[in-house]
């Protein structure tokens, strides 16, 4: 008995101390909320919390008192008691009672977050940002500035931006935990959402948000990792005049890289693009755009950003990530083919 | 056919429950069935655990992650929890309305053989490639999945499926047309409650399920494009179609376990059930509620914002009929004479756990915040909290409860609590910190994580948790082995509070339970008796010929043949020359069984009178 007694407390102060210990990172955890709808979400997270807390309480209440007062200490047959027609009005309206509290700004916010029409204004200023999901990559493009890029999304601060989501073969799910919840991307229709990013705290986590693949399709689901960089609407604006500069590919810089170019041409532009215009339709673009490879945070997504895991990715794909679809899609290199590939890969930049 | 007990070999045992059309000695096979099959989606689990205790784990390979989880999920779904519950559902329900068996006897038995052929199907698939798509198996993705492990996921199901619909249709026409005298719907303990909604709800639940699979069936095997985009087809119809079955499944899942719980507050509170009609209405509620809520597991999926919101408050509105539940087994126990028993345990346990779990549920019904829990830890979390902490806390106590009442032992209450209490610390020290885990940015069916994230640490505790919930289940195991080892027999009562009827006859009971139907007189019949001093239930007939039901060995090959028709209809996709003439084979032997029990004439057999006067409650 207090034995018991004890555990519980024990496991109190272990809840607490969890509770207290972690938020999670700012740039990938939705506790840590930077810009407006995570804040909506996370407000609503926290009213359901206070509110589910209390219940919680009050039926932990009665429970302890139960378990304290009448464990049975003889043979005596208790009273039956059949019911309290006051005690069931009770317990039912104070609970819908709270869910209304609850039900109200769920519903507010469940319309704001849908509110797309600025995308189908003529004449909008907003961006527009079109997200197509493959297997296991995400490609960028931005209608408006007739600019495509994969991998890293750029994006302005303290706006609104919007999204047109679509998956090119499987259901992926668009998620960028610490700026919003997420929307899946379909093959049968486009879904449309906003974020914002919210300067201050876009610096604060280093200006470089987490994004993930939110469901399951297939093996490498885990490794869809994309990143999200965001930064001030004049520098926004300064990379978009940078990427629309590349009109073609850009001549590699040293000797090395130049063999690594010429690799590059015979096999890799088949799918790969180095320029960011869109003229391809989306369904003939079957690989990440590299204009900006060498300005990227991670190679494929997940490794780090360095010519050594970029052999290692070009070498051997699959052991990296199971499934994808570039495995087989080329002959063997050698390990002086492939230097020099990523000799000119990592060249390949748009900001000094 | 003598009512006597008999020394049995094994090759007779063995035929006796191949053949039986015994409610009670099919639910023993359920409850073996169910049992295995629970053992093995608990490994896949500790798999998964051991997976993902560390950042870029390689202990599986991406797609047998996959796979693992795909089959842990439908494993402990349909081939572990439902099982366990309908184990429970065929031992105790018809004894607690007073009837000699279900309905048709025929057909339960029938619903036992499909359930299993269907389950041993679905996990051959180990040997050549498991599904891996998960358990909600997605249609884009399950079209792009190669080899054949979808494939054993629609057929093993369609399979399944068909036993548990024959399940539900046979428990409501049991409940409805087979009562004792005096038993009328308001005098129902109130597991036989949960089992009639329950049942009610396979019968709507399981054919959109049916439907779906023979969909995904005609697109995978057969060359349709249902659920292909570029052919005109729809992916999001699959949606709908599964979670329109997935939603109320999970609430065919919670009910009889809320009523093995009602069974245990009112029986070890030696109090009766508090604001029985109430409990009736709100299990009745949840019952149609669960019907028109099961969009909000597509909320990210693009409904638009009307639909979401409607969604999103009626899933809400279900919190009402469960909290009313929750307050009544409170208030059961108030001013009542507790004793703690193993069952008293996991009821004791269960009040925090499920509540935890359905404030959680409460949380991500809100729409808009959905969007960030929706496939993330935060969803796994809250579901296994309800499952495990509503439904499988249940079974273990069911299992502890009515052992005495199936097997004519007691299991071990020492044993029982170490079990329990293995199990319900690691079970929260899995559970609540991937509540955090989903918030700090982790998707699920992640077969990995890369480090850096915050993510590490809250791995490795739920991961130890599944450690200390195997050490339970294997104390349990023992414990089961040891008390059938020692075979202990107890009397009819051995909880000595026995309120319901199932409580009033041998443990266990004679294979035709009631030499003459009980006259119930009200409210818990067997209490009420026994607080008037009588020592067992008044008869409502007087002694006369019992019509009992043959054995059959038809529902195993009705069964089989669809297991081996499945196979040939599975590999007629890959052009091989023997896979139509495997699939007819079997379809004729499916239909020649049925075709046999249709036309030979079986009137079942008579237990005389005499034999019943000299029978002083033993056993079959």
């Amino acid at each position: 008995m207090k034995r018991l007694a004890k555990w519980r407390l024990i496991s109190l102060f272990a809840i607490l101390a969890l509770i207290l210990s972690g938020c999670g990172k700012p740039f990938v955890s939705a506790l840590k909320p930077a810009g407006e709808v995570a804040d909506m979400q996370y407000d609503l997270m926290k009213l359901s919390t206070f509110i589910m807390v209390g219940v919680i309480l009050v039926v932990l209440l009665i429970f302890v008192i139960i378990f304290v007062r009448f464990r049975r200490k003889d043979d005596k047959i208790p009273k039956q008691v059949e019911g309290s027609h006051k005690l069931e009005i009770i317990w039912t309206t104070i609970p819908i009672l709270l869910l209304l509290i609850l039900a109200v700004p769920t519903v507010a916010a469940t319309f704001k977050l849908a509110d797309v029409k600025e995308m189908d204004k003529k004449d909008s200023k907003a961006l527009v940002i079109n997200v197509r999901s493959h297997l296991y990559w995400w490609d960028f493009e931005y209608p408006g500035q007739k600019i495509v890029t994969s991998q890293e999304l750029v994006v302005p601060t303290d706006e609104k931006v919007y999204f047109n989501l679509k998956s090119m073969d499987v259901k992926h799910s668009f998620w960028i935990p610490a700026v919003g919840g997420k929307l899946d991307t379909n093959t049968d229709n486009i879904n449309k959402f906003w974020l914002e990013f919210d300067d201050k705290r876009s610096n604060e986590a280093g200006n470089l948000f987490y994004g993930k693949c939110a469901e399951l399709c297939g093996p490498s689901h885990a490794l869809m990792d994309f990143k999200v960089k965001a930064m001030s609407r004049d520098k926004f604006d300064a990379w978009v005049s940078s990427m629309q500069d590349v009109k073609e590919p850009q001549k590699a810089q040293t000797d090395l890289a130049a063999q690594g170019q010429d690799i590059f041409n015979k096999s890799c532009i088949g799918c790969h693009a180095v320029t960011p215009a869109n003229k391809m339709p989306e369904t003939a673009r079957l690989a990440p755009n590299l204009t900006n490879f060498g300005d990227r945070s991670r190679v494929a997504g997940i490794l780090d950003h360095n010519k050594e895991e970029l052999k290692n990715w070009i070498k051997n794909p699959e052991t990296y990530k199971p499934g994808n679809q570039m495995t087989g899609k080329y002959q063997d290199l050698t390990d002086a083919q492939l230097d020099a590939l990523a000799e000119y890969l990592m060249g390949l930049k748009v900001q000094e | 056919m003598s009512t006597i007990a008999q020394k049995k070999g094994f090759g007779a045992t063995l035929w006796d429950f191949l053949t039986t059309v015994d409610h009670k000695k099919i639910a023993i096979l359920y409850l073996i069935a169910g049992g295995i099959f629970f053992l093995m989606g608990g490994l896949e689990a500790v798999f998964i655990r051991i997976q993902l205790a560390v950042p870029n784990n390689d202990f599986v390979s991406a797609g047998a992650f996959n796979e693992i989880i795909t089959m842990h999920g439908t494993t402990m779904i349909f081939l572990a929890a439902m099982p366990l519950l309908f184990a429970f559902m065929n031992a105790v329900m018809p004894l607690q309305i007073g009837a000699r068996d279900v309905a048709f006897p025929f057909l339960n038995s029938l619903g036992f053989w499909l359930f299993f052929f269907g389950g041993v199907f679905l996990n051959l698939s180990w040997f050549t490639g498991a599904p891996d798509a998960g358990w909600t198996s997605y249609a884009s993705l399950s079209l792009h999945s190669k080899g054949h492990g979808i494939d054993f996921y629609v057929l093993g199901l369609q399979i399944s499926g068909l036993g548990t619909l024959i399940g539900g249709i046979n428990f409501l026409v049991t409940i409805i047309n087979m009562r004792a005298p005096g038993m009328t719907y308001m005098r129902m303990p109130l597991f036989t409650w949960s089992t009639f909604v329950a049942s009610a709800m396979i019968l709507f639940a399981f054919p959109p399920l049916t439907v779906g699979l023979t969909l995904m069936m005609f697109d995978r095997l057969f060359g349709a494009n249902f659920f292909d985009v570029t052919m005109g087809g729809n992916t999001v119809i699959w949606e709908h179609l599964f979670w329109i079955f997935g939603h109320p499944e999970v609430y065919i899942l919670i009910l009889p376990a809320f009523g093995i719980f009602s069974e245990i507050f009112s029986l070890f509170s030696r109090k009766r059930l508090f604001g029985y009609s109430s409990m009736v209405f709100a299990t009745v509620l949840i019952g149609f509620l669960g019907f028109m809520v099961w969009a909000h597991h597509m909320f990210t999926t693009g409904l638009g914002p009307v639909a979401n919101a409607i969604f999103a408050v009626a899933t809400m509105a279900i919190g009402v009929p469960t909290g009313i539940k929750i307050f009544n087994w409170l208030f059961t126990m108030w001013g009542g004479s507790v004793k703690f028993t193993t069952p008293m345990y996991y009821a004791f346990g269960f009040i925090p756990s499920f509540v935890m779990g359905g404030v959680t549920g409460v949380m991500v019904a809100t729409a808009a915040a959905d969007y960030q829990y929706h496939d993330t830890y935060f969803v796994v979390a809250h579901f296994h909290y309800v499952i495990v902490g509503g439904v499988v806390l249940a079974i273990l106590a069911a299992t502890h409860l009515w052992w005495p009442k199936m097997f004519g032992t007691m299991l071990n209450e020492t044993l029982g609590k170490i079990t329990f209490w293995f199990f319900f610390i690691g079970f929260h020290l899995t559970f609540f910190i991937q509540h955090f885990l989903g918030l700090w940015g982790m998707p699920r069916r992640v077969f990995t994580f890369l480090p850096g994230q915050g993510f590490d640490a809250a791995n490795m505790i739920s991961s130890v948790g599944a450690a200390f919930m195997s050490i339970g289940v294997l104390v349990l195991l023992y414990n089961v082995i040891m008390t059938s080892v020692k075979n202990v027999k107890v009397g009819n009562d051995p909880w000595e509070d026995g309120r319901t009827l199932e409580w009033s006859i041998p443990s266990p009971p004679p294979f035709y339970n009631f030499k003459q139907l009980p006259l119930v007189r009200g409210l818990d019949a067997y209490w009420l008796e026994k607080m008037d001093g009588k020592k067992g239930m008044t008869p409502a007939e007087p002694l006369g010929d019992i019509h009992m039901p043959n054995s059959s060995f038809i529902p195993f090959m009705i069964s089989l043949g669809l297991f081996i028709a499945a196979f040939g209809a599975m590999y007629h996709v890959d052009k091989v020359a023997w896979a139509l003439p495997v699939m007819i084979f079997g379809l004729l032997v499916t239909f020649g069984s049925m075709f046999v029990r249709s036309v030979k004439d079986d009137h079942g057999f008579h237990i005389h009178k005499e034999e019943l006067q000299e029978d002083k409650g033993a056993k079959a």
